[in-house]
């Protein structure tokens, strides 16, 4: 098991290496001058020059890099241009928000993809399987702020079940206690079910739109992989030793075709993570998202840039859980490692 | 290449919804090209006393908040939308097949390399870099196509490798190496041709996710600039509008995108199972 | 002595429905196995040996339909049982093990939880007795550190080993029937007699009867007391063992004995009998399907397919036999 999770790790440093190199070169490539960036529109000649020996930008790109490393190690992310805080500050207390509802979107997209794809791989070609073709098709092509659009359109403004799409919470209600920084949580926790209700009432909307949008792979390969299991020699073999039907098509059939699904999530969390900016914007929801897309339109870079670094970080950890989680669950990988 | 068209014809009337799709292209691609001389109004065109009106015969799809005609602005926006889609695939395409195949027929280090680049973009949720790139490059049209072509090349870059990798060793590259060409010649004028028929259809289910990306980025303000149409950021327009009630802002740019992004998914998978039936899931 | 036929097959026909048109894969096949005797399915691949197991099991793909017949097993039709009572009795009074063992087991799942779940699904024994009821079973089927080998997964053990497991999964409820479809294909020569001894003592024990469905007709005729030859989904030939390698009557088992030179080369040198199986989707299919390799086809081919009683127990489908 320590092996296991110790390979894993040894995978992910390449890719974190990358991810560093391709923001350091993302805060390099602007266009002009960073520093007359950095120091904001109005700055004077002296602040830039001031600005550009503060960033380090008058170094070698090597030393640069290596500064860049250091900063990064400390924590350093930078400051916003529009509010002078520290971005990883701004950043962490954005995060719980954002966590909370992809994780709910995840919990909602899995929810709905996988009863459907495996109904629609046991019952192939009966209307389950058709609805599952449409399900998975449309729900690609539906672009994530639009759905987002719709919802709140027909939920909000004409059936009135839905909350104002603005925030995490009803605007007369007070967060509850930080403990997790998930509202959900946090309100059950302290007992408070009126935040309770109100958190879910808030997360609904965008929570759906971004299920939608991700549910589709998650489907799909349920669908194919139950299908693959479904003909296997050892479903075969189940059948054949007179097992229920219920005991062969879950016990047998679903443990094996889940695995694939399970390295499926990777692309599932890229998907959500790219469509959380969107739902954020569409539903004012105080996330890093958010928080990135109000730092583009004022051309603060700080906070884009540790957006991005913030999101690659959370990505490959989110990728390393799923591949440790998948060798726990494969006995094949466990015991070879 | 009769065969092929007997197969098509066979996956068409297997599955009709191909034939919807085609239809569809036909459309999109007619709306891309004649769109400006189609529309009724000026896209650009604004009128205060005519802000906001509902669809009407007049205006088939309303008006915005400047009284511009929406139907106009949707037909105009296809070219802009298809041309950025277009465009980043063929990059993608461009830099990930040349540079798979490359991997895959070298190995070595080239193969290293590309590998490890792949596995770089990969490591990111790809909308997200996408962004990323384009602040970092500044806010033009042309830094959506790069940052898309940049986001779907690894995928291409896959495909591609893999494929060559199977066919270093076929015959018919065996015989082309014997009679004397250069390495350089055989991947391209041998390898590169027997892989365009997969690449086709990498290309155009890519095609759906690149609209989509494209309008992403521009409906979180990157890209296209006001008041050019373009649906993205038509919808994000029209979104200040749905909490009051004028849906139809949003909805006909919204409705335009989606289509368009579904009739080249169908059109993908339609192309993937009379290319290559043994990818069907 | 009046044998008890343990399973009697009557003209049992199945087709398939594939995108090409209709297969008739198997048409008229009657044959019966008696408490306590191996009968063996002889024939080359797409002869339909395997389809007429899997019928008999109620297992045939989707695509698969029987079209008519009966199978007569303990008093009742097994093709005329539902899904679910055709279910309560698969595992536990009928069974079968398949080539290519290790493919035919769970892979995530530990072998000794396999043999488990059939005990417990047929009252064999109750969730707690299971897992020591499970390592009888291993002890059974001669696994040696059954305690041991009753936690691994499939991967972790031999094809030999996965192929006992099998017949622990088959055997563990003590069935009146088992069906071996090809249980040594892939495993090396030693091995292979191991595993076919192995069955032929479990099922000497308890008087099981055990069809064994195999292309190899030395080791057909090594541990079978009758023998059923099948082509392109008829049965050719039904004789015992001895008499059908004294003296086989039809022509097809005739060159099929042929290419088995002494008793250890399998029917893989079949290339010998002249043309290949005729394409079962046409619709003017001769009545002996035969025919069209056949160097004895006269006029009488034409008529439909006789039976015909040529010595004790042997019954061969030809107007013109040897």
């Amino acid at each position: 098991m320590l092996n296991l999770l110790l390979s894993r790790l040894a995978t992910a440093i390449p890719s974190i290496v990358g991810v560093v190199v391709v923001t350091f070169m993302l805060t390099r490539l602007l266009p002009g001058d960073p520093a007359a960036y950095f120091a904001g529109l109005a700055a004077s000649p002296q602040a830039i020059a001031e600005i550009r020996t503060k960033l380090g930008l008058d170094k070698s790109l090597p030393e640069q890099f290596v500064a860049y490393v250091g900063d990064l190690v400390q924590g350093n992310l930078g400051n916003s241009l529009s509010t002078g805080q520290p971005v990883v500050t701004e950043i962490a207390t954005r995060l719980p928000a954002s966590a909370e509802l992809t994780l709910f979107a995840l919990i909602v997209a899995v929810a709905i993809a996988i009863p459907l794809g495996v109904l629609a791989a046991v019952k192939q070609g009966t209307w389950v399987d058709h609805l599952c073709r449409i399900v998975t098709t449309a729900g690609v092509s539906l672009p994530v702020f639009f759905t987002g659009l719709l919802l709140a359109y027909v939920f909000y403004y004409l059936l009135q079940w839905a909350p104002a799409p603005t925030g995490r919470l009803d605007i007369f209600l007070s967060p509850p206690p930080d403990i997790t920084g998930f509202y959900l949580i946090d309100s059950m926790l302290s007992g408070n079910l009126e935040t309770f209700w109100s958190a879910l009432r808030q997360l609904a909307l965008p929570a759906i739109s971004m299920a939608i949008f991700s549910l589709a792979p998650l489907a799909r390969m349920t669908r194919g992989s139950m299908l693959a299991v479904l003909g296997s020699d050892f479903i075969r073999t189940a059948r054949a030793s007179g097992l229920s039907p219920r005991t062969v098509v879950f016990t047998y059939a679903f443990r094996n075709a889940v695995l694939p699904v399970i390295t499926t999530l990777g692309m599932v969390f890229s998907f959500l993570l790219g469509a959380n900016v969107l739902v954020e914007t569409v539903f004012a929801w105080p996330g890093i998202g958010l928080y990135a897309v109000n730092a583009l339109i004022t051309s603060d870079y700080a906070p884009v840039q540790g957006f991005v670094l913030t999101m690659a970080v959370l990505y490959v950890t989110l990728n390393l859980t799923i591949d440790f989680v998948y060798g726990l669950v494969d006995p094949r990988v466990r015991l070879e490692s | 290449m009769l065969p092929l068209l007997r197969h098509a014809r066979y996956v068409l009337s297997e599955n009709p919804v191909t034939g919807l799709a085609f239809g569809l292209f036909a459309l999109f691609l007619a709306a891309a090209l004649f769109g400006p001389w189609l529309a009724p109004y000026d896209p650009l065109q604004s009128n205060a006393t005519m802000a906001l009106k509902p669809p009407s015969a007049a205006h088939w799809f309303g008006t915005d908040q400047l009284g511009r005609d929406i139907f106009s602005r949707v037909l105009v926006a296809t070219r802009l939308d298809l041309t950025i889609a277009f465009a980043s695939v063929i990059l993608a395409f461009m830099l990930g097949a040349l540079s798979g195949v490359a991997a895959g027929y070298f190995g070595g280090w080239t193969d290293q390399i590309v590998g490890r680049l792949a596995d770089t973009i990969m490591a990111f949720p790809l909308f997200v870099l996408a962004m990323g790139i384009v602040a970092a490059l500044g806010n033009e049209v042309i830094n959506i196509v790069i940052a898309t072509a940049i986001i779907n090349f690894p995928l291409y870059a896959r495909v591609a490798r893999a494929e060559a990798n199977v066919r270093r060793e076929a015959g018919f590259v065996e015989a082309a190496r014997l009679s004397g060409n250069g390495e350089t010649r055989v991947l391209l004028g041998h390898i590169l041709p027997n892989i365009m028929p997969i690449m086709m259809v990498q290309m155009s289910l890519t095609m759906g996710y690149a609209i989509l990306n494209a309008a992403g980025l521009s409906f979180i303000g990157l890209g296209v600039r006001p008041p050019d149409a373009e649906w993205g950021i038509m919808v994000a327009e029209g979104a200040n509008f749905i909490q009051s009630g004028e849906w139809w802002i949003a909805l006909f740019p919204g409705a335009a995108l989606m289509l368009a992004v579904f009739c080249f998914n169908l059109l993908g998978d339609g192309l993937r199972d009379i290319i290559d039936p043994r990818m069907r899931t | 002595m009046t044998a008890i036929p343990a399973l009697a097959v009557e003209d049992l026909s199945v087709e398939f429905r594939t995108r090409s048109g209709v297969v008739k894969v198997l048409e008229h096949v009657g044959f019966s196995v008696d408490k306590g005797e191996t009968v063996a399915l002889v024939g080359e691949s797409g002869s339909g040996k395997s389809v007429t197991a899997f019928a008999v099991m109620g297992i045939l793909d989707a695509a698969g339909k029987v079209t008519s017949g009966r199978a007569m097993f303990g008093g009742s039709d097994l093709l005329a049982l539902s899904e679910r009572d055709l279910a309560e009795q698969r595992g536990r009074e009928l069974s079968m093990i398949f080539q290519n063992p290790r493919t035919a087991l769970n892979p995530i799942r530990r072998v000794g939880r396999q043999i488990a779940d059939v005990l417990v699904r047929h009252g064999g024994a109750t969730r707690n007795d299971a897992p020591r009821a499970a390592i009888e079973m291993l002890k059974k089927v001669r696994i040696p550190d059954p305690e041991r080998r009753a936690e691994a997964y499939p991967f972790e053990l031999s094809g030999g080993m996965c192929q006992r497991i099998m017949i622990a999964i088959a055997l563990a409820c003590r069935p009146a029937l088992l069906i071996a479809d090809e249980p040594t294909t892939g495993l090396d020569v030693t091995t292979q007699a191991v595993i076919m001894d192995l069955i032929g003592e479990l099922a000497g024990e308890s008087g099981m009867a055990t069809i064994f469905i195999t292309h190899d007709l030395a080791l057909a005729a090594e541990y079978c007391d009758r023998i059923v030859v099948m082509h392109a989904g008829h049965i050719v030939e039904a004789a015992p063992g001895r008499a059908l390698f004294d003296h086989a009557r039809h022509p097809y088992s005739a060159k099929l004995l042929a290419a088995t030179p002494g008793e250890t080369v399998s029917l893989d040198a079949l290339a010998s009998i002249p043309g290949g199986l005729p394409d079962l989707r046409r619709p003017d299919l001769p009545p002996c399907r035969y025919s069209g390799r056949c160097e004895r086809r006269s006029e009488a081919c034409d008529q439909p397919l006789p039976q015909r009683t040529v010595g004790e127990h042997h019954v061969v489908a030809c107007w013109n036999p040897l």
